[in-house]
């Protein structure tokens, strides 16, 4: 057993219905008890969907449970292609229906009903959402993909299909439709787009095409992989996101389909954005990334390489991508956080004290907690991460989006030097976060925050690592902590007064840095001399 | 419709219910714990589930509370599934570190699911270990909010009579009133009460400390109509629940407050000075909002149990016209006199089939259709006009002073649509 608080990641089914509802002429039988339909809200609410999902659920109640749930599947599965009358059927259990083994594949098989039926085996209690929606792609490509003329044939140049994009996933929409854009101005034609937008039917064509491209690993690889082996298409590695991606993939596309590389886009305007000088001041700036591996890694490399950045941490919740964010963690020389505890990403946020998060919608509310500004550039995200405008982080119009998607948060250059400069004016404070974004807490604590000790807490962060840390209870960590009680050092009145002084967003880090250095000499007492000590001894 | 009309002889009470059975388009009983783990300050509550619970709990919770929530979820995992020996290892530990990380908690409550169900962890000796090993700080509750056994808001009620056993004897002549409300309504509905000098308590009381007794002499009233169970485990320790139409609406929250004045002997003349200035203001408030909703048909998807009392409140102080009324469950001794207040017409049915119910709303067109978050978007698109219904259960909606608010929510999506007519007419 596993506590869990918040969730990266839902259920294995919940990745099965993230691939149905994307496509079109797909229908899901569900064995499920009531009350699994809360899932339906997630599409029709996040993503404002004007259907619902193509889901029907058994809801199956205690006292079917050793009688007739198996009926209750039939009937079900039956309705179910009777009203919808889809081209094809996936079948499969929830959590709770794998528990009573009623085995759905076998009972829908039995059914014979006249259109493909494919089974889906998803483990609850071993596997999650993303693992879900791979494997149920997997096994509809698998089961419907047919062996194909080469549309390509036709000598008007080559074919692609596009794998990846599913509903309720992060910016899909607009990704597929830029990658397509992309693909198109190179030359290349798009056979499938799919799940997203796709029917059963279009599945059974994708040998047609001459190779895939993958914009979702975590979701298309297992797929990939397949139509590879069984149809020899090979598929792009790169993933788009950001200028140098993009540039890569263009590159990977050209080699596999003897395209010339075409001339960049003109109205790729990131590369003059980031260099223009009215952007130096974010060299330098602190990011922690965290989210799903594909959009962590790429985030990482467009935040260092592309903005100026530095990446103090980075991290996945995806386990399965575990090894390209350690390999990527020891050349950015940080700690790879490999881990879906929402308390454990909170405490290492803390404490890495990051001038900016790039993460998830739940790194959004870390942020807010320790008032530090986030940009969510990964699932799961909330509907105001789902927006009506054309936002893709794709391709080049993508690279735009993340440019300003980066920016946006963080407060501007010249407010940033009037901040240090005056810092005990009232009403002008780095406490009241950017001057550009509305809607901060009210002046509560504004005129004594340092007096607030849980204002402090809520600055420093302190508080939830200490959380994590007593709930994982680790020995090491535990007498790690003890020592430092014991030595840990007093800050003067003055030192205290100085600390003040330094910018909000970067004070935890100089405490807890100062606290550090002063106690590896065995000073007592920390002066103003002893914090400007420290700073010029971490300075690099 | 400032007065309402006189009740109908029998209204609905008589009326056939149709029952189905087929796909449930409803939250499962852990939802409850949303609203409850904020009701109870000093209590946590601790699913013993599947992601599934985790992710519904989040679902349905996460858009509102991202403080750190006094409610979480042991995810049990393959090994636990194998060994329920291990599986109780595992819960203990989880506990005590849990227990540890938060001291402020004083009351746990185990809440089983569907996959705990199934599996048959027993969590009722779970509790009592756990409370042995706890006390006196902590005392360990345990109940099922299983989709299984419970729909949405079955889950407070089975957690509220999780509660009554543990309840200490009074042989005082006390009101209790049941259910978890917002606190302002709490304040209202109790103020006044405690004006008539009726001596009241609460099921469930904000604090441990504050948990009140139970006797022959407790009279008991509803606050929320989805408490059968809990009413039941009441009686069965002697209470009296005193029959009443629910707190909706000034009509409604007049006859609630009645029957505990005529219980405890409450003069007229203290219940109207004590009521006569806010039902005069709800009438008024009400009347202004029901201009817009007079004459509009109303659909209603099973969700909450408030359909009911909901329906009756719209009827006959809003002058809407019920087509179909759904409700999960129907609890007839509860619900009588909420049906006999409802005009003769409506449909009233009982569980879901919801493809089947979909083509019935269809088919009737209504003018406004309350239903679920998974149903709204969808029938919006259609051309359709709803109210989610979870709404209704996240908003002060008791009371007097809340009545017109009640009414607001119908009104708001007409306005709203008239308001954008000329965006829909430009697609």
């Amino acid at each position: 057993m596993k506590l869990t608080v918040w969730t990266y990641e839902g259920p294995p089914h919940v990745g099965a219905m993230r691939v149905a509802t994307g496509m079109k002429g797909l229908h899901y039988v569900l064995h499920a008890p009531q009350g699994d339909t809360y899932a339906d809200l997630l599409f029709t609410m996040i993503e404002r969907r004007d259907h619902r999902p193509p889901v029907t659920y058994t809801t199956f109640q205690a006292r079917d449970l050793g009688s007739d749930t198996a009926d209750i599947f039939k009937s079900a599965a039956k309705e179910a292609y009777e009203r919808f009358k889809p081209q094809a059927m996936i079948v499969g259990a929830s959590c709770t229906a794998e528990l009573i083994q009623d085995d759905p594949g076998g009972l829908a098989k039995a059914l014979d009903l006249p259109v493909p039926v494919v089974p889906l085996e998803l483990p609850s209690y071993q596997r999650k959402e993303n693992w879900g929606a791979s494997e149920t792609f997997y096994q509809l490509v698998r089961a419907l993909a047919h062996p194909a003329e080469k549309l390509s044939a036709d000598g008007d140049g080559p074919v692609a299909n596009i794998l990846g994009p599913t509903a309720l996933g992060f910016r899909h929409r607009d990704d597929a439709a830029e990658i397509r854009r992309l693909l198109e101005g190179m030359g290349v034609r798009v056979n499938v787009t799919a799940p997203m937008g796709a029917t059963p039917k279009a599945l059974t064509r994708l040998a047609a095409a001459d190779f895939n491209v993958v914009l979702y690993p975590e979701i298309a690889e297992g797929a990939a992989r397949w139509l590879e082996k069984t149809h020899g298409q090979p598929w792009t590695r790169t993933v788009p996101i950001g200028v140098h991606a993009t540039r890569d993939f263009v590159e990977e596309v050209a080699a596999l389909t003897g395209l010339p590389v075409p001339p960049e886009a003109t109205d790729l305007r990131f590369p003059w954005w980031s260099r223009s000088v009215d952007s130096t001041y974010l060299t330098g700036k602190r990011v922690f990334v965290y989210g799903d591996a594909t959009h962590a890694l790429a985030m990482a490399r467009v935040a260092r390489d592309e903005m100026g950045f530095e990446v103090v941490g980075l991290g996945a919740y995806n386990r399965e991508f575990a090894r390209p964010i350690r390999e990527a963690a020891k050349a950015y020389g940080v700690e790879p956080l490999i881990t879906d505890d929402y308390l454990e990403v909170e405490a290492a946020i803390a404490e890495a004290a990051p001038e900016m998060i790039l993460g998830t919608q739940m790194e959004r509310h870390i942020g807010k907690r320790l008032g530090i500004p986030c940009a969510v550039i990964s699932a799961p995200f909330h509907v105001q991460d789902h927006p009506a405008r054309y936002s893709p982080v794709m391709g080049w119009e993508g690279a735009n989006v993340l440019f300003d998607t980066l920016v946006h948060p963080l407060v501007m250059g010249l407010e940033e030097h009037l901040l240090a400069m005056f810092r005990e004016d009232f009403e002008f404070s780095d406490e009241a976060g950017p001057s550009h974004l509305g809607g901060h807490a009210p002046a509560a604590g504004r005129t004594a925050p340092a007096e607030d000790p849980a204002r402090r807490e809520a600055d420093e962060g302190p508080a939830p690592a200490a959380r994590a840390a007593e709930r994982r209870a680790a020995p090491a960590a535990a007498a790690g902590a003890d020592a430092a009680v014991l030595e840990a050092p007093v800050w003067t009145a003055a030192g205290e007064k100085e600390l003040k002084k330094i910018p909000f967003f970067v004070r935890g880090k100089a405490r807890r840095n100062t606290e550090t250095y002063a106690a590896e000499r065995g000073i007592t007492e920390i002066t103003v001399e002893t914090l400007y000590d420290a700073k010029a001894h971490f300075a690099r | 419709m400032n007065a309402p009309a006189a009740a109908p002889a029998r209204g609905c009470a008589d009326a056939p219910v149709l029952k189905q059975r087929g796909q449930h388009e409803v939250f499962c009983g852990l939802t409850g714990i949303v609203w409850l783990h904020r009701k109870m300050q000093d209590a946590f509550f601790l699913v013993v589930g599947s992601r599934t619970c985790a992710h519904l709990l989040q679902s349905a919770a996460g858009v509102m509370i991202f403080a750190e929530p006094r409610f979480g979820t042991a995810v049990m995992e393959e090994k636990d599934l194998a060994g329920l020996a291990d599986a109780n290892e595992e819960l203990d530990r989880e506990v005590a570190r849990l227990l540890a990380r938060r001291p402020d908690i004083r009351q746990l409550f185990l809440v089983g699911s569907c996959p705990s169900e199934v599996i048959k962890l027993d969590l009722s000796r779970a509790a009592e270990r756990l409370s042995r090993q706890h006390a006196p700080h902590v005392r360990v509750l345990n109940y099922s909010g299983s989709g299984i056994e419970t729909t949405f808001t079955q889950g407070e009620d089975a957690c509220l009579a999780a509660m009554v056993p543990i309840l200490p004897e009074t042989d005082a002549k006390e009101l209790m009133v049941v259910g978890a409300l917002p606190d302002v309504v709490e304040d209202q509905l109790v103020g006044m009460l405690r004006e008539m000098g009726v001596p009241v308590t609460l099921l469930p009381a904000r604090r441990r400390d504050e948990t009140p007794g139970v006797g022959p002499d407790t009279r008991v009233l509803l606050a929320q109509p989805f408490l059968g169970d809990t009413a039941g485990a009441l009686e069965r320790r002697g209470a009296t629940r005193l029959p009443a139409p629910f707190p909706f609406g000034e009509e409604g929250t007049t006859a609630w407050l009645r029957a505990a004045a005529a219980e405890f002997g409450v003069p007229e003349e203290i219940f109207d000075r004590v009521t006569a200035a806010p039902r005069a203001r709800a009438r008024k408030a009400v009347a202004r909002v029901a201009e817009s909703l007079s004459g509009k048909s109303l659909f209603l998807f099973p969700d909450s149990q408030l359909e009911i009392p909901l329906a009756r409140f719209l009827a006959r102080e809003c002058g809407m016209v019920p087509v179909e009324i759904g409700t999960p469950f129907l609890h007839r001794g509860i619900m009588e006199p909420e049906l006999r207040l409802i005009p003769e017409g409506p449909t009233i049915s009982e569980g879901q089939d919801v493809d089947l119910q979909l083509d019935r709303c269809r088919e009737a067109r209504p003018d406004i259709t309350v239903c679920g978050l998974g149903l709204a978007n969808p029938l919006e698109a259609e051309g359709m006009t709803t109210k989610w219904a979870i709404e209704l259960v996240f908003t002060p909606v008791h009371g007097y002073e809340q009545a017109a608010d009640l009414a607001g929510l119908f009104a708001r999506p007409l306005a709203r649509k008239a308001k954008l007519a000329g965006l829909e007419a430009a697609r």
